[in-house]
């Protein structure tokens, strides 16, 4: 039944004519799914960088009132949101899975096209109601990117709220449908539609990292969903799941509330840890690859690897209560989130170990790309670090809410992410677009970048320990923030900076999409399946023959063998028969 | 050494999780109708612990007994057990190749769920006459009536939903459309349906 479906898949899939709308703007084709995604997520990301440049205005000199204090938590709130919903966890999953699946896999597309292209289109609804929600008559939501009840629960409750949170909220429950339809067929084609001989044992990294992306987003989403729908009921439809009773707002008590403020706090965050790892999983698998293929050394530990990403997928599911240690829970319920939190260290600490057992001795491509992966392990790293000392409880009471969580989950899981993502484009740009990207550009782009990354957030840590509260909108407010200005000018000035290092990148994908030289099918010698496709790969990605896979995709430099690299379509040779070469 | 690879190839190929096959010898709808349905139950999963959460926290909540009609919803939820069985007989004599007896059974299937939304219909009518509400009710305890709305309202979504759906499978099933799988894949769904409805019937009527 299944290989009959799959036959059938590549039938419809021979060279027809497609009209320009059919092609462009309702395709069925993953690649050009997978594009719409790129450019739909990297405009929200110059949306959530623009937001941030505005905040760091503000915060580097407070005393000038750029921002009053609602628009600078508006600004705060939508920075947050655009960038975790809108951008990253969108551009990981919808425009690196959407592209990389079938090809990564050696199917034609996706199990269910016509749901492929309905998760872009229930996006960009998302899209558009987060952007209205900017012209609300009171203003974007502003009660953070956690939006925490009963403040958000409760229309009257702070500025901005009307509207814009209900509107809010509209709009990540698009997000999270239109994710939800994706990670379904994420899932069915991994395990479905893989070639012949890719067993599971053979996938590359990345796509094992947008396999447990995908389960994690089928088990957290949904009761993200299901909070969502309760919030916007308790905003216009007057439930109160959130909203306790006897709760005072200016002394005067809300009527005929009988929820539980908390509840949206585990339900939210049942959603938010997995999410964190939504946003790393697939960056990990990414850079996986990308570090193997330049060291020209085989990925050290390759079931560690997997297996670790695994368990770091299975234990988010059990530290959500660390984000809520100073909520008033049990300290024996704490001490178990502190225990649960503190053995994800483990297959993190695996997965660096391997990134650099990798590197070790390794003849080292330094590509853009490469400088990019490299980075990312840098961050994951220093954000880790900082990890530990949050998923501590009692360091957490003092730390909870300052700019010590903003540097460590800039780093670890922001930063961490962008840098994957930065790397991927590199990488695969020549895949997605037919044509190499400058190199000299990139490295300006990565140096900026890393510099500015650094420059930026880590002095927010020595913020944090001052006690520099995360939603602070002066420091002038506290005496023993005395000292807190001049770092917040130095962090200002080295945000501006990295915010135009994001300008040579913008150019450089524009110069190279005209401009660069074609790019050959195989430009980096790798050798997971995407590389056998032309570059751009044509419609139903591979000929008239499927391609069989004999190998995992981490032969590199194998000795005997002709070249540096083994495609994993190159069957096994005969003892004595010279190796190497294409099309064996 | 190429030999070994050579062997490896061959077992790889002929495992079942060694591609180019489905692993569980199933096409991609009723993999990912059970994907779907994995994340479903979690959205259910969700509310429930909502109500649950809400209703502990509560220092007290209304005698059921005394408002609603709790012989009523048995009966629904035996009605929807009944429709599960005759959706399970329905692709039973589908695969045996009686199409005219799997027609005859979804069309129960059918008409059973379409009288369950219709009592679900009359409950909800009852209920908002004695003067439930979203926003409060009569016995002071708004969670009592906003929880029943939200979780029963979204389940009976699922139930005319399915109702169109299983609508739309008995006509390609009468004009010979359908293969059994695709039947299966409608059975999948119905039976969800009716499995939730046995937990939202347990925490809102009798616990």
């Amino acid at each position: 039944m299944g290989a009959v479906a799959v036959r059938e898949a590549a039938a419809a899939h021979e060279a027809h004519d497609e009209s320009f709308i059919r092609h462009y703007i309702f395709s069925l084709d993953h690649k050009t799914i997978g594009k719409q995604y790129f450019w739909t997520t990297m405009f929200m990301g110059l949306v959530g960088g623009s937001l941030a440049m505005l905040m760091r205005r503000h915060l580097g000199w407070p005393e000038q009132g750029v921002l009053d204090p609602a628009q600078y938590l508006q600004a705060a709130t939508m920075h947050g949101t655009v960038m975790i919903f809108f951008f990253l966890t969108v551009i990981l999953t919808g425009a690196f899975g959407n592209f990389l699946i079938p090809l990564m896999i050696g199917a034609r597309d996706m199990a269910y096209p016509f749901l492929n292209m309905m998760s872009f289109w229930t996006l960009v609804p998302g899209v558009l109601t987060i952007l209205a929600s900017f012209f609300a008559p009171d203003g974007p939501a502003g009660n953070g990117w956690t939006s925490y009840a009963p403040l958000a629960a409760v229309a009257k409750l702070s500025t901005g709220a009307q509207w814009g949170q209900t509107l809010w909220a509209i709009a990540i429950l698009f997000v999270l449908i239109s994710s939800l339809f994706g990670g379904l067929n994420f899932l069915t084609t991994i395990i479905n539609m893989r070639a012949r001989g890719l067993s599971m044992g053979r996938l590359p990294l990345t796509i094992w990292g947008i396999f447990i992306t995908a389960i994690l987003a089928l088990l957290s989403f949904p009761v993200l969903m299901a909070a969502l729908g309760m919030l916007i009921l308790d905003r216009t439809a007057g439930t109160s799941f959130f909203v306790p009773p006897g709760l005072l707002v200016g002394g005067q008590l809300v009527r005929d509330r009988s929820g539980d403020a908390l509840l949206w706090q585990h339900l939210f965050w049942f959603f938010g840890h997995p999410e964190v790892y939504i946003l790393i999983l697939t960056p990990m698998g990414i850079v996986s690859d990308v570090i193997s293929t330049f060291a020209r050394k085989p990925i050290f530990g390759y079931k560690a690897m997997v297996l670790s990403l695994a368990a770091i997928g299975f234990l988010s599911f059990l530290v959500w209560g660390h984000h809520m240690f100073v909520s008033g829970m049990h300290p024996l319920l704490g001490g178990a989130f502190m225990a649960a939190t503190m053995i994800i260290a483990i297959p993190s600490a695996i997965k660096t170990f391997n990134w650099c057992t990798t590197l070790w001795q390794a003849r080292i491509h330094f590509t853009t790309a490469m400088l990019f992966a490299i980075g990312f392990v840098s961050l994951f790293v220093t954000g880790g670090l900082s990890g530990i000392f949050l998923a501590s409880a009692p360091v957490d009471i003092y730390l909870h809410d300052t700019y010590f969580v903003i540097a460590h989950f800039h780093f670890v899981m922001a930063s961490a992410a962008l840098f994957s993502i930065f790397a991927g484009t590199y990488y695969w740009f020549p895949k997605m677009f037919g044509r190499m990207m400058n190199e000299t550009l990139g490295k300006i782009h990565f140096v900026a970048t890393f510099l500015g990354i650094y420059a930026t957030f880590f002095p927010m840590h020595f913020l944090g320990t001052m006690g520099n509260s995360r939603r602070l909108y002066s420091e002038s407010f506290y005496p023993f923030l005395a000292k807190a200005p001049p770092i917040d000018v130095f962090i200002s000035i080295s945000a501006f900076v990295l915010g135009a290092a994001q300008i040579v990148f913008i150019v450089n994908v524009f110069y190279s999409l005209v401009r660069g030289p074609r790019a050959e099918r195989n430009p980096w010698h790798a050798n997971t399946l995407e590389w056998q496709a032309d570059s751009p790969p044509p419609h139903g990605n591979w000929g008239p023959e499927e391609p069989v896979v004999y190998r995992w995709p981490y032969d590199y430099s194998v000795p005997g063998a002709a070249e540096d690299y083994i495609p994993q379509t190159m069957p096994a040779v005969p003892a004595g028969a010279p190796a190497g070469g294409e099309g064996e | 050494m190429a030999a070994v690879d050579a062997r490896e190839q061959q077992q790889t190929l002929a495992d079942r999780w060694g591609g180019g096959r489905s692993p569980f010898d199933v096409g991609w709808p009723k993999l990912m109708m059970w994907l779907f349905l994995v994340s479903d139950a979690l959205t259910f999963a969700g509310l429930l612990i909502g109500l649950w959460v809400v209703r502990l926290g509560l220092p007290s909540w209304p005698n059921r007994a005394e408002i609603m009609n709790i012989q009523l919803a048995a009966a629904m939820t035996a009605i929807l057990i009944c429709s599960s069985l005759a959706m399970a007989l329905s692709v039973y004599t589908l695969r045996q190749g009686l199409r005219r007896q799997a027609l005859w059974f979804l069309a129960a299937t059918i008409v059973a769920g379409a009288v369950f939304a219709g009592l679900q219909g009359f409950e909800w009518t009852h209920f908002i006459r004695e003067g439930a509400r979203l926003d409060g009710n009569p016995w002071g305890v708004p969670a009592f009536s906003f929880t029943f709305f939200v979780i029963t309202g979204l389940h009976g979504l699922h139930v005319v939903g399915g109702v169109v759906y299983l609508w739309a499978m008995a006509v390609r099933v009468a004009k010979g459309l359908s293969t059994d799988e695709g039947l299966e894949v409608a059975g999948l769904y119905w039976g969800f349906v009716d499995l939730v409805w046995v937990f939202i019937w347990s925490s809102i009527y009798l616990l």
